[in-house]
């Protein structure tokens, strides 16, 4: 169980999209263009920068041309962007983008409160993104979210999460994020979903999306390396509440991820001091305390 | 789950800190009628231990002056351990006198964090530890020993983990029956967590050992995870994380017990804990000191309505 570790993991950093669209303040598009920019500094290999979703839903994400356009963008790291249909993706490449993501879920209930239809009509239209994407060579990731439980249904199956995690590998999804939505999750039901996928989806092809509404967050990423998954996700000072449960914490914190790989003498190739700045800045922007522990905590004799 | 089947024990025991290590380390001092209600609250949760308060001189330790009224005070519960710390013999004298049946002694495995902390180096301190643990075992009375510093030092900063091995086998073959491992300062991980116990495990059988995990860093529970994966089967922890850090303005310090119980829970293995109740004694403590929880199962549970 405390076997070998990952000897490198890839941290995906989801602050300024996933973050900031479950922030209360909106931020201003030069400060979302000066977090990327900031997080392009530390080393992170990943930044999942915006959503081409219409700002009718997501009225947080509605500059994101601007924002695609006005980072810098710095050879070797990729910015993804979120493309929950055809319309989105077409909007997103014209932006500039050069990787996208679609937002699957493992519970019926949960698909349909959150994008009006099924898993199933879902996944005819990540379809018609996955064409045009290989069409035009770009990489798509694929998100699956309630793995470990759904504000409305409750618990949530492994097979389930097997199941779609499968159709969206076999559609070309070059990796799946396993998204525990609103951090119910435990060391154990982690340990029991991941086995499950993983006989499905080779577990090179998997990440873990944590969040950290129980505290439960970096146990359950322990757990997830322990079993070869060397992808995370996380979120820069912890951005990003969850929706579900008012006043909770959402994302996992990159800076205590990053402290806890450190101490496990994992590489990541981030920066923690630039990171705890990033944190820094952005929480200054939007007028709240960090949500990291890291950052909180300075030993000072 | 199975817990035996990943090879996590079947039960662990969960050391309830709160009102001592807890409240020592709030800002506000609590009244003594509100630290007698809270520890009763614990006592009907299903803990089976509750560190009560500290019989050491009120100059020093002001939250804790009225240690002989609250250890007078509270309902007994039968099956549940009422510990309490004593650094030296006239405090362990005081709390027998007091109704005392389990004490407590505190080392550390820092020189200069035993200088700071009771001004005396670490063979000194194990010199006063071992009067106590002598009269103790005249009077059949079961001493608990806590090393700090465990996993690093404010003073010092990288501590060796033979160093936490040798002052853990000086207090257990003095006679200490368990052995709190704890990580003053919250700054171990998973590594490091490993690394200690692998070296403590030479010199102190596993079911000797607990883990006292602070949560500064945010490690606590992958930490405490780590811990019972090797085989630990006593954890510490304080009842909405109550007790920051002495040592990082702001920052927290105990894990809370309510996350580490949901995350007990989560793995099957049983604390013979009520999660609610808990939250309800976490809820009391937490009105009454005018605070936010530093728990995240309460803060959740409470904000959706859901348990």
């Amino acid at each position: 169980a405390t076997g070998a570790y990952p000897k490198r993991v890839k941290v995906v950093e989801v602050g300024p999209r996933d973050g900031l669209q479950n922030e209360k303040n909106v931020v201003p598009t030069p400060v979302k263009i000066n977090l990327i920019n900031m997080l392009s500094e530390t080393g992170l290999q990943v930044i999942e920068a915006t959503s081409f979703v219409s700002p009718k839903w997501v009225p947080q994400m509605a500059d994101h041309t601007e924002v695609m356009q006005g980072i810098n963008k710095l050879p070797g790291i990729s910015y993804p962007v979120l493309t929950p249909n055809l319309k989105g993706f077409q909007a997103a490449v014209a932006a500039g983008a050069k990787e996208v993501s679609i937002f699957g879920a493992a519970s019926e209930l949960f698909t349909k409160k959150n994008i009006n239809c099924s898993i199933e009509e879902s996944l005819e239209r990540f379809d018609e993104v996955m064409k045009a994407a290989r069409a035009a060579s770009i990489p798509v990731r694929g998100y699956v979210s309630c793995v470990l439980g759904c504000p409305y249904e409750g618990k949530i199956s492994a097979a389930k999460v097997a199941e779609v995690s499968k159709k969206m590998y076999s559609m070309g999804c070059y990796e799946i994020s396993l998204g525990d939505t609103i951090g119910v999750g435990t060391p154990g039901s982690m340990k029991e979903m991941l086995t499950v996928v993983m006989k499905e989806v080779p577990v090179g092809a998997l990440a873990v999306h944590c969040h950290d509404t129980y505290g439960q967050a970096l146990a359950n990423i322990l757990v997830a390396l322990q079993m070869g998954v060397s992808v995370v996700d996380s979120s820069v000072a912890g951005l990003g509440g969850c929706p579900y449960a008012q006043g909770a914490s959402g994302n996992v914190a990159t800076e205590d991820l990053v402290y806890m790989l450190n101490g496990l003498g994992i590489h990541t190739g981030v920066d923690l001091q630039k990171l705890m700045d990033t944190g820094t800045f952005i929480c200054n922007a939007l007028n709240r305390r960090t949500n990291s522990k890291v950052s909180q905590a300075s030993c000072r004799l | 789950q199975e817990p035996q089947a990943s090879g996590l024990p079947e039960f662990i025991k969960i050391v309830e800190v709160g009102p001592r290590d807890g409240l020592q380390n709030e800002k506000v001092i609590v009244p003594t009628d509100i630290k007698i209600e809270l520890i009763n609250q614990l006592s009907k949760t299903g803990l089976p231990a509750i560190e009560v308060t500290s019989f050491v001189s009120s100059k020093w330790v002001p939250q804790m002056a009225d240690h002989k009224e609250v250890m007078r005070g509270i309902e007994r519960h039968p099956g549940v351990q009422y510990p309490v710390l004593t650094p030296n013999l006239q405090g362990f004298h005081s709390a027998i006198a007091a109704g005392a049946t389990e004490v407590s002694v505190f080392g550390a495995a820092s020189e200069s964090f035993s200088k700071m902390n009771i001004n005396c180096s670490i063979e000194e301190s194990i010199e006063k530890f071992e009067e106590v643990t002598t009269s103790a075992r005249n009077m059949n009375i079961p001493v608990r020993g806590y090393v700090s510093c465990a996993l690093g030092c404010p003073y010092e900063g990288n501590i060796v983990p033979d160093k936490v091995a040798e002052v853990s086998k000086r207090l257990y073959s003095m006679g200490c029956y368990e052995i709190s491992l704890g990580d003053t300062i919250g700054v171990g991980t998973p590594g490091s967590m490993k690394k200690m116990l692998e070296a403590v495990m030479k010199e102190i059988p596993l079911s000797a050992l607990a883990v006292h995990c602070h949560d500064t860093y945010g490690q606590a529970l992958a930490n405490i995870l780590t811990a019972i994966q090797m085989g630990v089967a006593v954890v510490d922890s304080s009842v909405a994380g109550l007790g920051g850090c002495p040592y990082a303005k702001g920052a927290t310090g105990n894990v809370a017990t309510e996350d580490v119980i949901y995350m007990l829970n989560g793995l099957g293995i049983n604390t013979g804990v009520n999660l609610y109740a808990v939250m309800e004694a976490g809820n009391f403590i937490c009105t009454a000191l005018n605070k936010k929880t530093n728990s995240k199962v309460a803060q959740a549970s409470f904000n959706t309505g859901t348990i």
